[in-house]
């Protein structure tokens, strides 16, 4: 047989075992947390908030986590868009190609993707405390907005530079001042927002380290900014650093809702995506 | 160059149509531009004087003098990187955005400088009605595309913008064929429909001209056909200016021909004159395929 044949079978080989080695994990986890949340889901545990002595075994669900987390997202996602928008829009229709500036701004995005969230956290806390805040809902919702800001920014970036030039020619030749051109850029990258959105909401909703010292914990649902916010994660890893087996089952239940919730928003995001980019060119 | 490779009968006189080009005036009469629907249209008129154009260092531009007549076809022809689609670029001021540019001399339209400062850019672009090499319509449905330019310039009325969509489609011979889908996505359709679109869209803010940036060379032949034969029809209400690669293209529609060498003009008359008789020893070699 040709050498060339042998290096396409190798390589094929290669290729499933490390497609197989990624869906292994996967199905690991999943089973694991299914295993062990699986029997200690009940309705409680999603319509009620922890009654006294929920940690220690006490009757009680975690829907001020379910509820603070949501809260999170969708302040911070809503929040994250309208400042990203813009400034993706910026770089791509009001600075040129070659713009130092905008690859200074690039630079730095990506130097902010990286950045731990526990960074993000500290740094949102000392602004709260120079302000006179307490943990609350709305220093939750400022530290994950700054959180997802570089992920919204860098991914929608990506598919507005790959804007055709003509079309935006086209819409300039038809009387468009450059601002006016935002409604057919924003039709253009809509995939590339749908995109943004779906990794923004992932990574803002497993986050534990941002809001721990910025949202804080409680037991009750909250009905204002300025009350602290209980969320997922945190509310996994309290119930799982308790000594009590059920506990930690009802940990185990909590990531069970958790990856549900991101599931749904995420095949909610793939549908909408689809209904947005059918006129993409 | 032989003379049978310019003939049409149906023109009388070619020293007629042409005598405002020699004197400047505009003694076309407006009544039949009044017939054009829509906003107040004047008589259009472009008119370029010693422009010249760098990009960064390079000379693009030399010197270039040239008038644009009115309700005809003017084609702009000459080898690659002439300088062609610079100057057709340059009419509508979307070269502002290059990289190094810089620009001296004028543009008249319709006696405006196109380059004076109290010129405003937009309202230059929307009397230019661009069609570009390759189709580029809007992500939008196929009503947007077109009522896009229209809501841009401040018509909201859902009636109004139903007939100027149902007119400007008409105009380009695609009402038949998308009436029944006019809210589906522009991209479905073919490329030839799509170029045809895109002029519906350039024609709906009704612009005085069409610059074509070889608004064929990307289609298949009936296709291009079909566009050509629109452009000879919309001759009676725009002034075409079509640069164009092909130029058996230029030879079946232009009424008005300019050929342009390394970013100079090397000579402009109608195309009977232009293709049958050139003045310039050059024009003759490039007719004659000596270079291309």
């Amino acid at each position: 047989m040709k050498l060339k044949f042998i290096e396409e079978k190798i390589a094929k080989v290669l290729m499933i075992l490390a497609s197989v080695a990624v869906i292994a994990f996967v199905v690991n986890i999943i089973y694991t947390i299914l295993r062990r949340g699986l029997p200690a889901l009940n309705w409680d545990m999603i319509s009620k908030i922890p009654a006294g002595g929920y940690y220690n075994g006490g009757g009680g669900g975690i829907l001020n986590a379910i509820m603070g987390s949501l809260y999170i997202v969708l302040g911070s996602t809503i929040l994250g868009l309208l400042i990203s928008i813009p400034v993706v829009f910026y770089l791509n229709v009001y600075l040129r190609k070659d713009s130092k500036l905008a690859y200074i701004a690039r630079l730095a995005f990506d130097v902010l993707f990286g950045i731990p969230s526990i960074v993000y956290g500290a740094f949102a806390f000392t602004i709260m405390i120079y302000l006179g805040m307490h943990t609350s809902l709305g220093g939750g919702i400022l530290v994950i907005t700054l959180l997802i800001i570089p992920i919204f920014i860098r991914s929608m970036d990506e598919v507005a530079q790959q804007l055709p030039r003509d079309l935006l020619d086209a819409t300039y030749a038809l009387g468009a001042t450059k601002l006016e051109t935002i409604k057919v850029v924003l039709r253009q990258i809509a995939p590339g927002i749908a995109t943004a959105t779906l990794l923004s909401v992932g990574r803002a909703i497993g986050d534990a380290a941002g809001v721990m010292f910025t949202a804080g914990f409680t037991d009750s649902i909250p009905t204002s900014l300025s009350q602290p916010a209980a969320t997922l994660p945190l509310s996994v890893f309290f119930q799982l650093s308790s000594p009590n087996a059920d506990v930690q089952d009802r940990a185990y239940s909590a990531a069970l809702i958790l990856i549900f919730i991101v599931l749904i928003i995420s095949v909610a995001g793939r549908l909408i995506t689809n209904r947005f980019s059918k006129h993409k060119i | 160059m032989k003379s049978f490779l310019y003939r049409n009968p149906t023109r009388a006189s070619w020293a007629e149509d042409y005598s405002f080009l020699n004197n400047d005036s505009k003694n076309q009469s407006d009544s039949d531009s009044d017939k054009r629907e829509g906003l107040g249209i004047k008589k259009s008129y472009l008119k370029v004087s010693n422009l010249n154009i760098h990009i960064q260092k390079a000379h693009i531009l030399k010197n270039v003098n040239l008038e644009i007549p009115d309700k005809k076809i003017t084609c702009i022809i000459g080898p690659s990187g002439c300088g062609k689609s610079t100057l057709l670029k340059t009419f509508n001021r979307l070269i502002d955005d290059t990289e190094g540019i810089r620009y001296d001399g004028s543009i008249f339209v319709d006696g405006y400088d196109i380059f004076d400062k109290k010129t405003e850019i937009t309202e230059i672009r929307k009397k230019m009605g661009l069609l570009s090499q390759r189709p580029c319509p809007l992500p939008m449905s196929i009503y947007e595309n077109i009522a896009f330019g229209c809501k841009m310039h401040g018509e909201h009325k859902k009636k109004k913008l139903n007939s100027i969509v149902e007119a400007q489609l008409k105009a380009v011979g695609l009402w038949e064929e998308v009436k029944d889908r006019l809210s589906s996505p522009a991209s479905k359709l073919s490329i030839g429909q799509q170029q045809r679109l895109c002029l519906a869209r350039g024609l709906a803010v009704e612009p005085e001209f069409i610059l074509a940036d070889e608004a064929t060379s990307a289609l298949d032949p009936i296709s291009s056909k079909h566009i050509e034969e629109l452009f000879v029809e919309l001759k009676k209400d725009y002034a075409i200016i079509l640069v164009t690669h092909t130029l058996r293209q230029a030879l079946r529609i232009a009424d008005y021909v300019v050929f342009m060498y390394l970013g100079e003009v090397i000579e402009a008359g109608p195309a009977d004159e232009v293709f049958n008789n050139p003045k310039q020893e050059l024009t003759r070699k490039y007719l004659e395929g000596a270079f291309s």
